[in-house]
């Protein structure tokens, strides 16, 4: 009992140790060498960063308050030295609208996501693990949630309870929740078989337990990559919402409410369409790449 | 005698984000028409970077930095692409490990046969035709015309195999490259694959170079051997000059550390070559072996490079202290034999045991048939012993292993574990208690720790869970299960990626012992570790039943292991026991035409081995399939026509040795016929 192994030669340890993951720094640490390692993660996170800090500091940050109508303005809408991206039809500044609803669009689309993630991740879970019946369930009622157009299951339920922030978020989860469930589902039927899970249950862990402790954490990889680019499709699916005109109530800032208040005089003021149309796209284009970066990095190892 | 391809002195270089990588460093060697040469060494050594040289595959970044590789006198580096692609076709063919890789999927095999000479210049469909099916006859692959119809995913991984070298020799090539051709295959296919080489070999007189980790196969079949050490070659020889009197510590090491099938002492101590390949070692200046050898002296071995010293009779050996070790010890393997298989108290009783899966149709109706894993085995584990199942894969020792520690449920039968029948009680609904007593340890070290848990964690939540340990005390507890299986304490910090492959399984053994439990199932434990870490676990694990009164169900399929640990050994087929009892006796006369098809079977790594008379021929039936008679009696080479194919065998005894046959092995008592259950009557 005395001599003691040492396999690996001392100087790899002091390599290893430097991108260890347990600690919180070290985490950081691995975010930011994953995102310096794809050129393409790196300009995602940038444009996803730069419409958060905005979105954070909006009240310093804006230069006019997004909702104050300045009927002198409209005579000349465009952009100009005071109004960096013109004006809209009522003369409120377009740039500060922007501002404002980057805070809507950066508060509905996470939390509508992470809610998803957290429903489909358990039904995933619990489908995948458990198999049979339960799976069948579970997996046979996502597929009918599925199978409606989605834009009408939002119409519809929208209709029904009316809109404002917390409908969007409920109806965007429970139409994403099937998908993030299918993915869990997928790694989860995988992992299962592994023999580290049968060790566990040699040892008598708990089915929960299996789930979340040993399984999950195998899983987050893909689930990271889902979340951002599943925050590009919520930022359209908003901007629909808005467009449509069951998006946020007025005289909230919302990106697709102004595309849609704006879209008539496209041929006489493009800029007041094209503007927050563009906002939409850098938003979902920025979380695409960070999503393909993130990809890329893991795939690396 | 004409040179087919030459190394000399070729390094190959990697250039990735962490700069330049040496991969190969001054290798050289030969191969003459004709000749083969057996590529040897642990995985990551470069033996498969040497192949890919050969062919000027190398992947992306990885480039010759120096030396010439020259194929029939001529050097690939100034080739044309359409030269090298001529010669890459006609004159070097490739087998691989997994033949899947080189069939394709949707093509019938007859065709993608003909391809190689109508790519090749040959315009005649007719011919082409003819020359696939005796090429197909010449593997030795039954009804060759109805094969060549047939799809890849018809034939077996044998059959396969047959086909890829059948493909490979379409094209009568100067030289032949096997890169573990035979590496996932069983012991009986693999000897028949490896008889056909051999033959083919003389038939058609192509070179070969042979790489593989397993120096029984290069024996069989290589005049000369070239053993490769992290990028460096360290010594080359004939086979028999190097098998008897290796030369290099590193060789010398790969000898030691192989149990072997000839006896030579129940679990003695093997020797491992201590540690792996560091990330430094190949760019070291003087040797590359230094940190694992044990007569290295630092200003001779380190400080500058390291010339082949020639040893006369074509034996050279990279090593500058090859008198030291000469004058130092001449025997390598130890024999401190333990006594053998004696009758300790019963652990585990298991009887009449069966695993059937019903097949059912798509829409879960109507039955399609039975599957048949295990049938009506009878076996004992003892507490202190080893009980060895031996047998080629589907033979279901892994379905017998799973059911013992629950993770299956039988289907008849009983298991018994003290008084307590575990047939049908699957792990979660076993009692705590008896889930202690009977542990796990699984065969692949890379999914056998959560990669996203801490060693600590692996080890201490079975010391929570089995023990009812505290936190703390388990914490506590890590440390010394840890010592227990001579990995350093520090380890319980890392991560499973961060460790090796055997510190891997060697955590994987302190977690099974975390419970202290009665018995632990062991599943081909060390199958997939490189021969000097292997010896190092079966170290382990051979004094950790001396220190206990631990039983241990082993699984193998290597009977040299089997051989070296094993008190009891149960041979299987097609899920039945055909033979049973003390190791000594199982490995030597009478033996059941199966044990003993195994064993000649078995690669040695003996240049001096007599190549196996007659390869076993044909595959195990499918275990959907109805056997009335001896499950082995559509392979077996002494059956007795009308009656070992209609009549189950009886089983003889000998003793506490068992062979359920109907062979008149001599000396032995029949028991009235009825299968193996018989033997019940003299144990219970």
């Amino acid at each position: 009992m005395t001599e003691i192994i040492h396999d690996v030669p001392a100087g790899r340890v002091g390599v290893i140790r430097d991108s260890a993951q347990s600690t919180p720094a070290g985490l950081f640490r691995r975010i930011y060498d994953i995102l310096t390692r794809s050129p393409i993660g790196t300009i995602g996170g940038a444009i996803l960063l730069t419409w958060t800090l905005l979105a954070i500091f909006a009240p310093w940050v804006a230069p006019y308050s997004p909702t104050k109508i300045d009927p002198e303005l409209i005579a000349d809408p465009y952009p100009s030295a005071q109004h960096w991206l013109g004006v809209d039809h009522l003369g409120r500044d377009i740039l500060s609208r922007l501002i404002w609803g980057a805070r809507t669009v950066l508060t509905v689309a996470p939390t509508a996501v992470l809610g998803a993630v957290i429903l489909g991740t358990f039904l995933g879970l619990l489908a995948g693990y458990r198999g049979g019946i339960v799976d069948a369930i579970i997996m046979r009622v996502g597929d009918t949630l599925l199978a409606f157009p989605k834009i009408i299951l939002y119409l519809i339920i929208i209709a029904k309870f009316g809109a404002s922030a917390f409908n969007i978020i409920a109806v965007i989860t429970l139409s994403s929740a099937p998908i993030i469930a299918r993915i869990v589902r997928g790694v989860t039927l995988d992992i299962k078989n592994r023999d580290y899970v049968a060790a566990a249950r040699m040892r008598g862990e708990s089915a929960l337990f299996i789930m979340f402790v040993e399984i999950l954490p195998n899983a987050r990889g893909p689930l990271i990559v889902d979340f951002f680019l599943r925050l590009g499709y919520t930022t359209i699916a908003i901007g629909v919402l808005g467009f449509l005109g069951v998006g946020l109530p007025p005289p909230t800032p919302d990106w697709g409410g102004m595309v849609k208040e704006a879209y008539g005089m496209i041929f006489v003021w493009p800029h007041m369409t094209i503007i927050p149309s563009l906002a939409i796209s850098s938003l979902v284009i920025g979380a695409n790449f960070l999503a393909t970066g993130l990809r890329e990095a893991s795939l690396d190892g | 005698m004409a040179e087919i391809l030459a190394f000399e002195h070729v390094s190959i270089a990697y250039d990735g984000r962490a700069g330049r990588q040496i991969i190969l460093n001054d290798v050289s060697f030969s191969i003459g028409a004709g000749e083969a040469l057996g590529l040897v060494g642990e995985s990551g050594c470069g033996k498969s970077t040497v192949a890919l040289a050969t062919m000027r595959y190398l992947p992306r970044g990885m480039s010759v930095i120096e030396g010439h590789i020259r194929v029939e006198g001529r050097d690939t580096a100034g080739l044309s692409d359409q030269e090298l692609s001529r010669i890459r076709g006609n004159r070097i063919a490739m087998v691989y490990q997994d033949p899947m890789s080189s069939l394709n999927p949707v093509m019938p095999i007859g065709k993608q046969l003909m391809e190689v000479p109508l790519l090749h210049g040959e315009t005649d469909e007719k011919a082409a035709f003819s020359r696939a099916v005796q090429m197909l006859e010449e593997v030795r692959l039954p009804a060759a015309e109805a094969m060549m119809e047939r799809y890849p995913h018809q034939l077996s991984g044998g059959q396969q195999q047959r086909v890829v070298i059948a493909m490979a020799l379409m094209a009568e090539p100067a030289l032949l490259i096997m890169d573990e051709p035979t590496t996932g295959l069983d012991v009986t296919i693999e000897a028949a694959i490896l008889e056909l080489v051999r033959d083919l070999r003389a038939k058609f007189g192509t070179a070969i170079l042979f790489i593989s980790h397993n120096l029984g196969t290069v024996a069989r079949i290589c005049d000369r051997i070239g053993v490769l050490y992290a990028g460096r070659m360290v010594e080359t020889g004939q086979i028999g000059t190097v098998f008897r009197g290796p030369a290099h510590p590193y060789t010398r090491g790969l000898l030691g550390a192989l149990p072997r099938l000839s006896g030579g002492g129940r679990r003695g101590k093997l020797r491992p070559i201590e540690g792996t390949i560091g990330a430094g070692d190949r760019s070291r200046i003087g040797c590359a072996f230094v940190p694992r050898c044990s007569f290295a002296v630092r200003h001779e071995c380190e400080e500058r490079p390291i010339a082949m010293v020639d040893l006369g009779g074509d034996h050279l050996a990279r090593c500058a202290r090859l008198d030291a070790i000469r004058a130092s010890v001449k025997d390598e393997h130890d024999t401190v034999a333990t006594a053998a298989g004696s009758n300790a108290p019963i652990v585990l009783r298991v009887r009449k045991l069966s695993k059937e899966y019903k097949l059912s149709s798509f829409f879960g109706g109507e039955k399609k048939g039975v599957v048949r894993a295990v049938t009506d085995v009878d076996l004992d584990a003892r507490a202190g012993e080893t009980l060895a199942i031996v047998g080629e894969s589907g033979c279901g020792k892994s379905t017998l292993a799973r059911i013992v520690s629950g993770l299956l449920a039988g289907t008849s039968g009983e298991v018994k574990l003290g008084e307590t029948d575990l047939t049908k009680l699957k792990v979660d609904d076993r009692p705590p208690e008896i889930r202690r007593q009977i542990q796990m340890v699984f065969q692949n070290p890379d999914s056998t720790l959560n990669p996203s848990h801490s060693i600590a964690y692996a080890l201490s939540r079975p010391l929570r869970m089995l023990r009812n340990l505290a936190s703390g005390d388990a914490k506590a507890e890590v440390s010394s299960l840890l010592a227990q299986v001579r990995l350093p304490a520090e380890m319980a910090e890392r991560m499973p990626h961060q460790l090796s492959g055997g510190q891997r399984q060697r955590v994987a053994i302190a977690r099974a012992l975390a419970g202290n439990p009665e018995l632990v199932v062991a599943d081909e434990p060390v199958s997939a570790l490189d021969v000097s870490v292997q010896a190092a676990i079966l170290n382990l694990l051979g004094e950790l039943l001396e220190q206990s009164q631990l039983g241990l169900v082993l699984i193998s399929h290597d009977l040299a292991l089997v051989r070296h640990m094993a008190d009891w050994v149960a041979v299987m087929y097609l899920g039945r026991v055909v033979e049973y009892g003390p190791v000594e006796q199982v490995f030597s006369p009478p033996f059941h035409p199966y044990t003993e098809a195994l064993l000649r079977a078995a690669p040695t790594p003996d240049p001096d081995a007599a190549p196996p008379s007659a390869a076993l021929e044909g595959m195990m039936p499918s275990p959907t399939e109805i056997i009335v008679g001896c499950a082995f009696a559509s392979r077996c080479p002494s059956r007795i026509a009308g009656l070992c194919d209609t009549t189950p065998p009886p089983v003889r005894q000998f003793g506490d040795h068992r062979i359920a046959c109907h062979l008149d092995l001599g000396g032995q008592v029949p028991v009235a016929p009825g299968g193996l259950t018989e033997m019940r009557s003299s144990t219970s």
